[in-house]
């Protein structure tokens, strides 16, 4: 069992925990993700990681309560436990001076994206980050952004705050100024938001790293339910990655995998939501 | 029983074991083979001829002492009758069920000859289930001797290996990457044919009485590396097994609805999802699947899929479909374990034999729609001895599916070789071991099971654990220094 210390609501639907996983935190690094797994009825929910305190055992998670696992895990308090927790999973992050980079996070993306620009700013480069959400309520951390950028452009879909725009947007007009001579990129968010961040620096020729997260069961390189295409052949994300050329992935495909399951994601949450109702009722009825 | 002669004993015919009802337990994942009551049981230790110099002993991969035992069964001392196997065996519950016994002990079985083995591997079951449920025999730890050691993966190589090693006196950590214990037997192997109380009963049963320490989460390879392991322990076993999967080279294979064995199995068996949404993860099956391969693992996932196609026509009315094997040779060369290709053919599973699948056929959403194969005819034998399977020109046709699951072998993860400076590996992606002692080219470190050889048998890998937590005990006490 592995204990919550902490928690932090971010927004009504992404919460943030630390969890006391040492055999996780010695080694983890940016980058990298875990499975967790809440109960012994649960599904294994592999997250990549935001932060870690190796003297202090501890992981820290951010995610957004989408479906039936990440609302079980999100009513969750410091002082619970869960069952299982394994990791650093995948590889890594390539870090060294590359010179200037953009960092690009999207949604719930902001919180592994953060581990990332700090190491790269570690390293020594110039570090722009962009940071976007589909409002004001779900914009996380923009203060440790700043921390770690020399740059941060902030925008929302809406436009309840920062500038009203998608990613894409700001990262085009900073690849079009040459002056700027971006090295690389990496963005993680939503599938379709990296999707349209590859596309959008494929013209300039920059490379550019997505994290991906797909379907997965063990972690491990077992079960090959996350395979995504590359324009060479299958790969593992698990294992391979979770970090990829964004240049080379079939995203068409990749979309489509993550959809396959959407009808008993649906029936797990209308159940969940039914459950919780029946024992809200009931309590109230004890009182 | 009055002490019968051996033409008396000749006489007594080998002892059908009672089968779940076929068309009732492929609406079910309860066991499918009922075992042996005392009385049968007993009168089929009967049969057992006493050889002077057994054969059986021979075929199987950990020698257990089989007269021994039959014989203490058949005379009611069943406490003896665990002793003698728990000698040479610390897992009978589990042998008894899964091991290819037609190949080993009972392939060796001097009746076999002119008629029926004696049924070892019932036998073994009844005395394993008996144990499991009495618990007469607890495994006794020697003195302690102050060493360590890590054994890596807690399939059947892993497990074996530390019982023996904690029986030794030595102090044993087990590490296994999934969030329980059992690797292959809880992963991969379905309830129906390895029920996972038996498993968790003989782990728990054997880890209790020795004292044994098992860290799951532990990724080893990540979250420690071989040579952080070697620092902390004396000596390190590897029996992390075979567990990434193959996939065919064959367009299509990306679409939804192909999976690996590997992810059907683990949604099924490790994650419970024919139990979806009482358990979190969900497995989705088609009307029409396709399981390519005819191994364990191909006969494994069809038989998962039947059952699970009719727990969904039960929820939703309806047909539940079909589930078909395709096998690119002919039923001859069939690897899977008998009982298991003859239970697949009693359920209904349909047999798409000499076919193989050169293409993966998806609809406007990226789903399979349908498989296309060939024909094949068989050749001159090839590397392993079977004849070799050869496409009939122009015999392509298509099949619709909706689910294709791949069961073609797997390999050793490699996560484990990583920070192993020193672990030489083959170019299957397999350890270099010596096969008598599990000694690999890294000091200290041992290797047995899948690892070593591929995919196998969970005996082979048990035998493999054995051989090994011998050679390992024997360094440990200064008798087989390194060279």
């Amino acid at each position: 069992m592995y204990k919550i210390v902490r928690k932090e609501i971010l927004s009504d639907v992404t919460k943030l925990m630390d969890i006391e996983a040492p055999h996780v935190a010695r080694k983890a690094r940016a980058g990298q993700f875990i499975i967790v797994r809440i109960d012994e009825h649960g599904e294994r929910i592999p997250l990549t990681i935001a932060d870690y305190n190796r003297d202090a055992g501890l992981i820290t998670i951010i995610f957004q309560e989408v479906g039936k696992s990440t609302k079980q895990l999100g009513k969750l308090e410091p002082g619970d436990s869960v069952a299982s927790f394994a990791g650093p999973l995948g590889h890594p992050t390539d870090v060294e001076n590359f010179g200037a980079v953009v960092c690009v996070g999207g949604g719930v993306g902001i919180a592994p994206i953060y581990p990332i620009a700090r190491e790269l700013k570690e390293a020594g480069n110039t570090v722009i980050s962009i940071v976007g959400a589909r409002n004001r309520d779900l914009l996380f951390w923009e203060d440790k952004m700043k921390a770690v950028s020399d740059e941060l452009i902030v925008c929302t879909d809406d436009g309840s705050y920062g500038r009203k725009t998608v990613v894409t947007e700001p990262l085009k007009e900073i690849l079009g100024d040459a002056q700027r001579k971006i090295a690389r990129v990496w963005a993680i968010g939503p599938a379709i938001m990296m999707k349209f961040v590859a596309a959008a620096t494929k013209p300039f020729q920059v490379p550019t790293t997505v994290s991906l997260n797909t379907i997965m069961i063990d972690g491990t390189g077992m079960c090959g339910g996350c395979r995504v295409l590359l324009d060479d052949g299958a790969r593992f994300v698990c294992v391979d990655g979770p970090e990829f050329d964004g240049h080379k992935v079939d995203w068409d495909n990749l979309l489509s995998r993550l959809q396959f399951y959407r009808e008993e994601e649906r029936i797990a949450l209308q159940e969940y939501d039914h459950k919780c109702r029946l024992e809200g009722a009931a309590a109230e009825g004890g009182k | 029983m009055a002490e019968l002669t051996q033409k008396e004993r000749m006489k007594i015919k080998r002892h059908d074991m009672p089968n779940q009802d076929q068309v009732v337990r492929r609406g079910n994942f309860e066991e499918v083979a009922l075992g042996y009551t005392e009385q049968t049981a007993r009168v089929e230790a009967e049969r057992c001829l006493q050889c002077k110099e057994p054969k059986c002993i021979k075929g199987c991969p950990v020698g257990v002492l089989i007269p021994q035992f039959i014989k203490a069964l058949r005379e009611g001392d069943m406490v003896k009758a665990v002793e003698w196997m728990k000698v040479k065996n610390n897992l009978p519950a589990i042998c008894g069920r899964v091991c290819p016994q037609e190949v080993q002990c009972e392939g060796n079985c001097i009746l076999a000859k002119k008629g029926e083995a004696v049924a070892i591997g019932r036998l073994e079951r009844f005395v394993g289930d008996y144990e499991l449920a009495e618990r007469t025999c607890p495994l006794v730890k020697a003195p302690k001797t102050g060493k360590r050691v890590a054994v890596v993966g807690t399939g059947p190589a892993g497990l074996t290996c530390a019982v023996d090693l904690g029986r030794q006196g030595h102090e044993v950590t087990m590490f296994e990457s999934l969030h329980g214990p059992g690797g292959v037997l809880v992963y991969g192997i379905p309830e129906f044919r390895l029920p996972k109380g038996v498993v968790h009963g003989e782990i728990s049963y054997a880890v209790e009485c020795l004292g044994i320490d098992i860290k799951t989460d532990h990724v080893i390879g990540r979250s420690f590396t071989l040579d952080e392991l070697l620092s902390d322990y004396d000596a390190v076993f590897l029996g992390t097994g075979a567990g990434l999967p193959s996939f065919m080279r064959i367009q299509g294979i990306n679409l939804n609805g192909v999976m690996s064995a590997n992810e059907f199995l683990t949604r099924v068996n490790l994650m419970k999802a024919y139990r979806f949404p009482e358990f979190d993860t969900p497995v989705k099956i088609g009307k029409k699947v396709a399981v390519v391969g005819g191994g364990n693992v191909a006969m494994d996932s069809v038989r998962c899929s039947l059952r699970l196609q009719a727990l969904l026509a039960k929820q939703s009315g309806g047909e539940p479909g079909e589930a078909h094997i395709v096998y690119r040779r002919s039923a001859d060369e069939i690897p899977a374990r008998a009982e298991e290709y003859h239970h697949a053919q009693e359920e209904g599973v349909i047999f798409d034999l000499l076919t193989n699948p050169v293409e993966i056929i998806g609809d406007e959403k990226g789903c399979v729609k349908a498989l296309r194969c060939v024909k094949m005819q068989l050749g001159e034998p090839d590397a392993s001895g079977r004849r070799k399977p050869v496409p009939i020109p122009g015999s392509e046709f298509e099949m619709e599916m909706d689910t294709v699951i791949m069961a073609l072998g797997t390999s050793p993860n490699p996560l484990v070789f990583v920070d192993a400076t020193g672990l030489e590996r083959t170019k299957h992606g397999t350890a270099v071991a010596d096969t008598e002692t599990g000694r690999t080219k890294k000091q200290r470190v041992w290797a047995g099971g899948d690892i070593v050889t591929g995919a196998a048998t969970v005996i082979s890998a048990m035998g493999a654990g054995k051989r090994a937590a011998a050679d390992i005990n024997s360094f440990l006490k200064g008798e087989a220094p390194w060279a």
